[in-house]
């Protein structure tokens, strides 16, 4: 199956019931799965006239308690940030998916992963951070299209799903969750004040101390993610001397790199943050005790190669960095001459 | 007892009232004034002057914005 | 003695609304809270709020509200209402929110039939930002962004898009109403009444124009604005019903 039509089954089996969006390469096939399949569920499909209209229509879903999504690719995504900024302060639970193109601008329709920046620092206007989940294989889209919904419902708020056009048009091997029958209560939603209370949800908050009091609330739900959340892949890290750090596409890449580097005997290992924000911070920490210098590899000019820099910043290791932005999608044997070079100049 | 021998009592509740005039304007009866007094917005309320005139219409509470007249009858 | 017009259940008890002095928002409030008692609406009543001076009717209303940004409300009133088709939901927008920035929104929400109710405020003019030119303003009006007057040679001309979204075969109920009299505000009721009803027998899009005065940025007073509407804004927008297609859908409906 392939990757965008496997995040449409697994959203379809973790209860979504809603999903709006507009079309955009490439991941036209999410929504073409949906369109066929969610009615049958009973759900509603509907292609709207633009992405900031799908991003308001799941602004409206989410707010009556139900399961929704919306997916794009990085110049929609843009045009969703008002959306995001707007569920982040509503606190209302939605899944968006970005399968990420080469950019800025239309750029291209190859898969790049120029939009770490406006995934993890949220990427709409004022205070608030969007939870990234970034997977790396057909499997794994499954899995956390699944996690993606309990997180949003959990801790209400939106959760990206971080994919490229390589994620969305692989085609692998899936199994996939039993659908899920029975969904948490959300006590919160406007379903209509019916013989209680009416109710209101706004993101309008004029009084400066009670708008600093949801920030730092928002700040508070962060913080638990981090502590809770944070999901990372150790790969042939046992006995490594040197880490390469990388996630979704380049990981993959980096891990046939490093099957090659193994066997001419460099010890090298992966660092694979599936969660990007919250960053697993403490996890490259530990890992800096036990490596002598890290290679941070990403399909852009350097987005978390930064964020490797803050959690290192008071060890001495050293971090270097490649990337390949622009929609150029780099060989493992490619990747292994670089592996080489670094690890080369650490032992000099 | 029809419409007519009613007695109608306009009431203005003077803390709500924004002093627009609108139901001063649209009166027929010319029930309603501007009182001299402000109320606790620092508005200068609308107030009945001539309350027998009122013949229970209702204009006034369908022009007024802020809900602050009220209309009773017998 | 007897109090003839009771408080609106679906009013909040004993509100003062930020509103200016003699602004019609507040007519317009009380005729939504009443027709939702009237109707037996308010228990699954879902209001979308806009950016603008009704931000806040939130405060007001006692039914369930939720705010949107600037344009949005029918996108948001559509991911509702097709989530949750049991819900009677209502798009609150002013004339910059629905004509300017949200037309798109507006626009297609329309064209897809939507069964919703939109109450649409014009006011020729943005208000919580202070008196600027809006889409809708007329030719001529002086606002703080068109000074000497609104010049179309500049400024194009104003909008109407009530009568646009009226020709489209979604568009069940279109009317055009204003707030400047009592009588125009009996009509009013009847109109959203209307529209209200469009909805509740599932035969799509609905939307109510309400002329509606606004003193202060208009740099009148409240009785001038009333008259200003009936001699000047009338011109331009004409009231009365700009389309009724309830028959043919409940006959499309019924086949």
């Amino acid at each position: 199956m392939s990757g965008n039509h496997c995040i449409a089954e697994a959203a379809i089996r973790a209860g979504c019931r809603c999903y709006f969006g507009y079309p955009i390469t490439p991941q036209n096939e999410l929504g073409e799965y949906m369109a066929a399949n969610i009615r049958k569920v009973g759900g509603v499909f509907l292609q709207s006239e633009s992405e900031t209209a799908a991003i308001n229509m799941v602004i409206g879903a989410a707010s009556v308690g139900t399961r929704v999504m919306t997916s794009s690719s990085s110049p929609g995504i843009s045009l969703k940030q008002e959306g995001l900024s707007f569920l982040a302060g509503f606190e209302f639970p939605a899944v968006i998916v970005n399968m990420m193109r080469g950019g800025p601008g239309l750029g291209n329709i190859a898969p790049a992963q120029g939009d770490y920046f406006q995934s993890t620092r949220g990427g709409g206007h004022g205070d608030y951070r969007t939870p990234v989940l970034a997977p790396a294989s057909v499997q794994e889209l499954a899995d956390l299209t699944v996690k993606a919904f309990a997180l949003a419902d959990e801790y209400r708020t939106p959760i990206l799903l971080l994919g490229d056009g390589m994620m969305g048009q692989m085609k692998e091997p899936v199994v996939f969750p039993e659908p899920l029958s029975e969904l948490p209560e959300k006590p919160w939603a406007l379903k209509g004040r019916g013989d209680g209370a009416s109710r209101y949800q706004a993101s309008l908050i004029l009084d400066g101390l009670a708008m600093e009091r949801h920030n730092w609330k928002l700040v508070r739900k962060y913080k638990e993610m981090a502590e809770k959340e944070t999901l990372c892949e150790l790969y042939m890290m046992d006995d490594a001397d040197f880490a390469v750090v990388a996630y979704g596409t380049t990981a993959r890449i980096a891990k046939g790199a490093i099957k090659r580097a193994r066997k001419e005997g460099l010890k090298v290992g992966l660092v694979r943050p599936v969660t990007l924000f919250p960053f697993p911070d403490k996890i490259l920490q530990k890992v800096a005790h036990q490596v002598k210098s890290f290679l941070v590899f990403e399909m852009s000019t350097g987005q978390m190669v930064e964020d490797v820099r803050l959690a290192l910043c008071e060890s001495q290791v050293e971090v270097s960095f490649h990337g390949r932005p622009g929609g150029v999608i780099p060989t493992p044997i490619e990747f292994s001459r670089v592996i080489h070079r670094y690890y080369r100049r650490m032992h000099k | 007892m029809s419409k007519k021998d009613k007695v109608f009592t306009v009431k203005v509740r003077r803390d709500f009232c924004k002093g627009c005039g609108l139901c001063i304007e649209f009166c027929k009866k010319e029930v309603l004034g501007t009182s001299a007094k402000l109320n606790r917005m620092g508005y200068n309320p609308a107030e009945p002057v001539k309350p027998e005139a009122c013949i229970g219409c209702m204009m006034c509470t369908q022009v007024c914005p802020d809900l602050a007249i009220e209309v009773y009858s017998g | 003695m007897e109090l003839i017009n009771n408080w609106p259940k679906y009013y909040k008890k004993d509100v003062v609304t930020h509103y200016c002095p003699g602004c019609g928002h507040g007519i317009v409030h009380r005729i939504i809270a009443e027709l939702l008692e009237e109707m037996d609406l308010g228990k699954q009543a879902y209001l979308v709020c806009p950016a603008g001076c009704a931000v806040l009717a939130y405060h007001y209303f006692d039914f369930d509200v939720i705010e949107s940004a600037h344009g949005r409300g029918t996108a948001i009133a559509t991911g509702a209402k097709r989530a949750k088709p049991e819900l009677f939901v209502i798009s609150y927008q002013g004339d910059g929110d629905l004509s300017a920035i949200g037309t798109a929104e507006t626009i297609h929400s329309a064209n897809r039939g939507e069964n919703i109710s939109v109450v649409f405020i014009n006011n020729a003019v943005y208000g919580m930002t202070g008196g600027q030119m809006a889409p809708t303003s007329i030719l001529g009006q002086s606002t703080t962004t068109s000074p000497d007057g609104r010049n179309p040679e500049v400024d194009g001309y104003p909008l109407h898009i009530t009568d646009v979204v009226a020709n489209f075969p979604g568009v069940a109920y279109a009317e055009r109403v204003t707030v400047a009299s009592p009588a125009a505000i009996k009509k009013t009721k009847k109109a959203i009444r209307n529209a209200f009803q469009t909805q509740v027998d599932g035969l799509g899009y609905s939307i109510v124009e309400v002329l509606s005065p606004c003193p202060t940025n208009w740099k009148m007073t409240p009785v001038q604005s009333c008259k200003w509407i009936e001699e000047e804004m009338v011109k331009e927008y004409k009231p009365g019903l700009l389309t009724d297609k309830r028959e043919e859908r409940r006959k499309d409906r019924a086949c």
